[in-house]
Formats: structure tokens, sequence, C-alpha cells
């Protein structure tokens, strides 16, 4: 997070970060592991009622965010549901509400979604062999005044709980994106496993499911464009999330080390701890640096916004597990266990380290823009 | 605002990019890493085009962006700092003046020298005529610069100095040094220091180049003999040495960020090799080995990474949100980042790394450069340091076990190898 806000922002960070506190400690997302959805649907209208949908939205489109930026705005949010681990289809729906508003501001999807009675997905990422970042195999074919989709996409998220699903196909060498309410015929949605808690995941087939071409949102063959937009907007709240993780179990960490005494010293009083606590900050700061700029550049479309939003997935990714991790090597045994909470934290940050690309395809994402960038100059 | 409005940032940029791109050579060779320039005549040749370079850079309105006018600055912002930055990137600059001679040297002048002190020396070094360098580190400690026992002895309005200092980059082509002493040994180690500027060309000082192990010379040791020093260049108050040598070591951990250092963007530390490594990659004929694209890509993440980082840490200890000693932050993001660095560039030069022929071009000399990986991590204090500045003064840990606590500085204990002129 950036080390200095804007009071509207600082106001829309504090207010939420006050509801989570009250409304989703520890003990709610321990007691969401064995719920359905993962999240009650009263806690998200009231997210909602927060802004928590509204921030990649247009105010002619019924949204608005705090700053001339709202995608940072958004990482504030998600930042705080890094440091509380909490439930909720935040990047799902927040970047389903901005791609359709986008295409028809009138949608009245992006009312439901803005309120929170409804929530919506996106469906990028396939499963193996195709779960390369960026594969895509799902077909989409126009047939008369209908578009047919086939093919299988995973992990969804909360594809179970979502109205509808934004679905990302290839329709000759071109991708179209598709509006899918998931009621419609032929698809077939599998809950899946997960890392984290609250957050829920399906494998959804589309088995020539047909739906008018209305449903179509942007060109049939031509939303390459609009689905990268979407992929960094991706990276940049996955990237915050993480940060947020990694902060509050680096805290957790540090208060430990200055409570906990081994051989009549506190754990920081000891050099060799004292110097991976300052290795372990400096990766945190370095993660803070690169998610901050990389929301600020996807959000403003600037020019190098692939760049950094893949390098903070990269590093982020990278260093985030390795303070995890260490924050539960520092805590020893009772690291490792269900009733201490920083699992929570681990969970979410190893979660979001895999949703859109991996530590190692971003590092080569960074070299395929940089190396088509010199190619071009 | 004052009637002198500043100039906004955006025709900053273009007045800048267009004197860059009508007088500047493209930068070439090799981006980074310590080399042996030749012979002495190749490197003074090397040495007076960095003169003339920030010379046009002054004539042109573009040296000392965020110096005050009154001491030949431009009084402008950091942002300019970095419009600069942007513009001249690709491009010549005069290299040899950033660090030490604008940061720190002139910054602890900015913030500790006199009126007259600051007029005789900041515009003589925004036109490229006084080369500073920084004589801190001695040969009994690198860290520990509180431990210096280079000694001066006050002797009416004058001062007679002896000792000897080391680390120095390329002392034997410069002009001034800035200067940390020993004043007083019966007083706690830090209370006891006093910091000075002199001419380095001048009898007292001689100065030995020191050879590094992958032949280089850019490093020099002085032994200095009875040196007087007038009154008038001292720095700060007797005995407060140490006042100013904080402020002095804050400014060398934030050179690379520093509002008073021209450094052409995506050159700063952590990367600056990405170039580097696509010609390595191209003339080893790897750069579509999924492997090497990899390790480019970590190169490249590590870089944007690092800018950001300092960014950060420069935006928060401006904004007063971080503590000064956050910078340690960034010194041992730099060197762990330039240790893995070297680690990637050697892994893509294969084979050759460790023999080669002239005509492998990029590839050659690689192997040597890896010897020298470490460099990045002990220069400007080592990272074990900084590590202990991080946990100590940003976490707030406690502190190491000091034995010179609480005792004169003469009766610390130094160590058999220690020599020094006590007084």
């Amino acid at each position: 997070m950036q080390p200095s806000l804007e009071p509207d922002q600082q106001l829309l960070l504090s207010t939420t970060a006050k509801f989570l506190d009250e409304f989703a400690p520890p003990a709610e997302v321990r007691r969401l592991r064995d719920h359905d959805a993962g999240f009650e649907p009263d806690y998200w209208r009231r997210g909602a009622e927060l802004g928590w949908t509204s921030l990649l939205v247009s105010e002619d489109a019924g949204g608005g965010s705090v700053s001339d930026n709202g995608l940072v705005d958004l990482a504030l949010i998600a930042h705080e549901f890094g440091t509380h681990a909490a439930p909720g289809p935040l990047l799902p729906t927040s970047i389903v509400a901005g791609a359709v508003s986008r295409h028809d501001p009138g949608h009245e999807l992006v009312g439901a979604l803005l309120c929170g009675d409804a929530v919506a997905s996106w469906a990028f990422t396939e499963p193996v062999p195709n779960d390369a970042l960026g594969t895509v195999t799902v077909q989409a074919r126009v047939d008369g005044g209908d578009i047919v989709l086939r093919g299988t996409k995973r992990p969804v998220e909360s594809a179970v709980q979502a109205s509808h699903i934004l679905v990302v196909a290839a329709t000759g060498s071109g991708l179209t994106q598709v509006l899918v309410p998931t009621d419609a015929v032929g698809i077939e949605r599998r809950s899946m496993k997960t890392v984290d808690l609250t957050r829920r995941f399906a494998s959804v087939t589309f088995d020539d499911v047909r739906v008018p071409v209305t449903a179509v949102i942007g060109e049939v063959g031509g939303a390459a464009p609009a689905v990268e937009e979407q992929l960094q907007q991706a990276l940049a709240i996955l990237a915050a999330e993480s940060v947020g993780a990694m902060q509050h179990a680096f805290d957790m960490t540090i208060e430990w080390a200055f409570n906990r005494y081994s051989f009549g010293r506190s754990l920081a009083s000891y050099q060799a701890l004292k110097h991976r606590f300052a290795d372990m900050k400096t990766w945190l700061e370095a993660s803070h640096a690169i998610a901050d700029s990389a929301a600020q550049a996807v959000g403003a479309k600037s020019p190098d916004a692939a760049k950094l939003a893949s390098a903070a997935l990269a590093y982020i990714g990278h260093y985030g597990s390795e303070l995890l991790q260490d924050c539960v090597q520092l805590h020893g045994g009772i690291g490792v266990t269900f009733e201490h909470d920083l699992h929570l934290m681990l969970r979410r940050h190893t979660l979001d380290r895999t949703l859109y690309g991996t530590p190692a395809e971003h590092r080569r994402r960074v070299a395929g823009i940089d190396q088509k960038g010199r190619n071009a100059a | 605002m004052s009637e002198n409005a500043l100039e906004d940032v955006e025709s900053f940029r273009a007045r800048a990019k267009e004197f860059i791109h009508a007088n500047l050579r493209p930068s070439v060779g090799p981006s980074f890493g310590m080399r042996d320039v030749g012979s002495m005549e190749v490197e003074l040749a090397l040495v007076e085009h960095d003169r003339a370079l920030q010379r046009a850079l002054y004539e042109a309105g573009l040296a000392g962006v965020c110096v005050p006018k009154e001491y030949g600055g431009q009084g402008l912002t950091p942002a300019h700092q970095r419009a600069l930055n942007d513009a001249i990137s690709g491009f010549e600059y005069p290299g040899r003046f950033q660090a030490p001679t604008f940061s720190p040297c002139m910054a602890v002048l900015l913030d500790f020298g006199t009126e007259e002190q600051k007029q005789a020396h900041i515009p003589a070094m925004l036109r490229g005529e006084e080369l500073w360098m920084q004589f801190l580190s001695e040969p009994s400690g690198g860290s520990d610069v509180a431990g210096a026992l280079t000694n001066a002895v006050r002797d009416g309005d004058e001062w007679v100095m002896n000792g000897s200092k080391i680390w120095t980059t390329g002392a034997w082509w410069s002009d001034w040094a800035l200067c940390l002493a020993r004043t007083n040994w019966d007083v706690e180690k830090h209370r006891g220091l006093t910091v000075f500027i002199f001419p380095i060309h001048q009898a007292g000082i001689e100065i030995r180049r020191i050879e590094m192990l992958n032949g280089s010379k850019e490093f020099c040791e002085e032994f200095i003999t009875d040196l007087r020093i007038p009154d008038s260049d001292r720095v700060g108050d007797v005995d407060e040495g140490w006042t100013v040598g904080t402020r002095w070591m804050m400014h060398e951990r934030t050179l690379m960020n520093s509002s008073y250092v021209t450094m052409p963007a995506g050159r700063s530390e952590g990367g600056g090799r990405i170039g580097d490594a696509l010609a390595i990659a191209a003339a080893a004929g790897k750069q579509d080995d999924p492997v090497v694209q990899d390790l480019l890509g970590e190169l490249e993440v590590l870089e944007l990474v690092s800018n950001a980082l300092q960014r950060r840490l420069g935006d928060g200890m401006r904004a007063g949100t971080m503590s000064p000693q956050a910078s340690a932050i960034g010194r041992l993001f730099h060197g762990s980042a330039g240790v893995r660095s070297g680690s990637i560039l050697f892994e893509i030069v294969g084979a050759a790394g460790g023999a080669w022929e002239d005509e492998d071009g990029e590839l050659a000399e690689r192997g040597v450069d890896f010897l020298m990986r470490q460099i990045g991590s002990i220069g400007g204090g080592t990272t074990e340091i900084a590590r202990n500045v991080i946990s100590e003064r940003v976490l707030g840990m406690p502190r190491e076990r000091a034995v010179d606590k609480g005792i004169a500085f003469r009766d610390v204990p130094r160590g058999p190898s220690s020599q020094h002129s006590e007084a």
C-alpha cells in the first residue's frame, strides 16, 4: 500500500478495515470453511454498500471511485482483504462489473452487482494441459442469431454462486467474451477443493451452450485487448491482496519475536533472526512498491502496465511465499496448527500466486514483452 | 508560489530532451560492473570527458536540478530530476560526478557547510571543475566508520592530520576530499569525531592505487602525514562529526534515489543489466531458450521492483512517513538483487565464463565480472550492516551488545593488526 493516501482513500480504507475487523474476524473465516458459498449474502451486500463492487465501474453506469484511478482504490480494498483473508468474490465481481459496464453502461447485471444482490465470475483459465496463462481453447461459434460455447474453464471463482459467467473463448484466431447466465442449458459446474478457507472455485463445462449473440461483450473475435486489460486488473488485485496477507503475517511474526522468549531472551534479540527479519522487511517493502506501481500503471493504462503487472506477480508470488513460510518457520510448531491465524494469510497468498499465472510464467511474460519492445524499436 | 514560478515538469522534460538529443552521444559499452578501462591516459581522458559533459549540462541549465539557485543549481523539484533521468536514459552522462561528488559530498555541504564553503565549492562541482571523494573508510575497519583512527590535532587556526583512508574511487584524478577524523580520544567513539574538507593533491597526502582481483585500479588508499587544514575547512562543530556522519551515510545509502544525482532511468541498482543480459544471450545464441527466458525475466523483474522500491522509500522518507533509516532497506535490496543478477548473467554466459577469447565479444571477460559479484553487497556499507540497521532502527529490535559504549575511545579494544597514530 502507498505510504500516503488522499483523505477520501483513507476513509474508504478505514471503513473497510473496520467492517472486516467486525464481520470477518479469524473465527468467522474459520466458521465459513464449511459454508457452501464461503460468504453470507448479507455480508456481501453490506460490503457492496461500502463501495467494494463499484470501483471499476464508471459513474454513468452507477459506479464510481474515490480517486481518479479506480483500480488504485480497489487495490486498497484488496489489500484489506489480504490482511483479513476476507471472504467474498471481490476479484471476479469487480472484473465482470467493469467489463460489462464498459460495454453497456445500462446492463441490468451491473446494477445487481453494484448493490451486491448478485455475484458474477470471469472464466479465463483452463484445465491441464491448457493451463498455461493465456491459453484459450473453449470455442465460441456464431450460429444464426446465437453464439454457441463448447469447452471447459477452470478454476472459475464463485461459479456456483454466480448468476452470470463472463467466458473468454476463441473464435477463429480471435477472442470473444460471452456473458452466460449460469442457468443456461448445457452448463455443468463441479465444485473444486482449494487451499483457501472461504474462496470457492468450480470447474465449468460448456456443452454447446447456446445464448443470443447479444450476450457477446465487445466484438466477436475482437476481445483480445479487453481480455488483456481485465487480466492486468486481476493481477493488480491479486498483487495488492497478496501484499496485505504478507503484511499481516509479518506484523504477527514481529510481535511474536518480541514476546517469545527462548534461553532467557526474546527471539528479537538474536542476530541470526534479526537478519532474517531485515530480509523479510525488504521483500515486504519491495512487494508494496511493485504492487502499487502495477495498480497505478494498469489503472492509468500506461504503456508499461503489462510489464509492471507481471513483474508484481512474479516478485510477490515468489518472495511472498518465502516471507510467509519463513513466518511459519519463526513461529515454530504453533505456526503449522489450524488454531493459529498465520495459515489464513499463508492460504490466501498461496492461492493468489496460482490463479492468473505462476511466478515463472510471469517472468517469461516480462521477458517476452521486453523482447517484443526491443524488436519493435 | 513566489513570483518566480517554477518551470513545469513537462516543459523542463522537453528542454532536457532537446539538449540531450542534440549534444550527447548514445551510451556505449557495458552498462554495469567495474572493468579495467586501460591505461592511465585512457582513464584521464574519460575523466576529462565527464568534466566536459558536466560543464555542458551546467551551461544548459540541467545541472543541480534540486540545488538552490544561489549555489548555481536550478532550484527545482525531485519530479524535475526524475524527468531528467528519463530524458537522459540511453545517453552518455557524467557518471563520475554523481557519486560521491553530488551525493554524499555536495549533499553534506548543503546540510552542514558554512555559507563560504557552499559558495566556494557547490558551483564549482556543478560546473565540472571539482570532483570530490569521501575519505571515510580506513584500513582498520570498513563498516565501523565511526571507529576512525585518522587523527586531527588542533594547532592554532589549523589542524594537523595523520592517518590513512581507503576505498576512495579514483582519488588520483579527483580534486577535493570530505574526510571524517578523530579529534578526541578521551570520549566515547561517536563523540570524538570531526569532519574536514581539503584538496587531495598536496604535500602530506600520498595516494596508492589498489589493484582489484579483476585488474581494476579504480580504488585508492591514501596516507596522510602532517597534513595542515585551516579551521575554516571544518564542516560542522568540533567533535560533532557523527551528527554530520549520520546524514552523510544516509545520503550515501540513498544516492540511487537522490534528487541531487542524475541517473539514467532503468540504469539504477538491482537491474541496469538487462541490456547486458540480452546481449550475452544473443551472443550465446540462447535468446529463445526457455530457461534463459526465465532468467531474463527475473533480471527485468528485479530491475522494475528496484525502481519501484527506491521511489517508494524516497517518497516515504521525504513525506516523513518513513524514518531516514529506511534507506537501509534500499541498500539491502540493491546488494541482494546485485548478487542474484550477477549469478543470472554468469549462468547465461555458459562455458565461456571460465575460458574465452577476445573474439567472443559479449561473452568475453564475464567470468571476471562474476568474480566481483559481491561488490554491490560490500561497497557503501555491507549488507550485514544494513540488516542490523533495518532490524534495530526500523523494526526496533534489541541492539547488538556494544563493547565500545560508555568508555573512552582510546580504551576500545582494537585487535592485534590495527595500528594507529593515537595522539
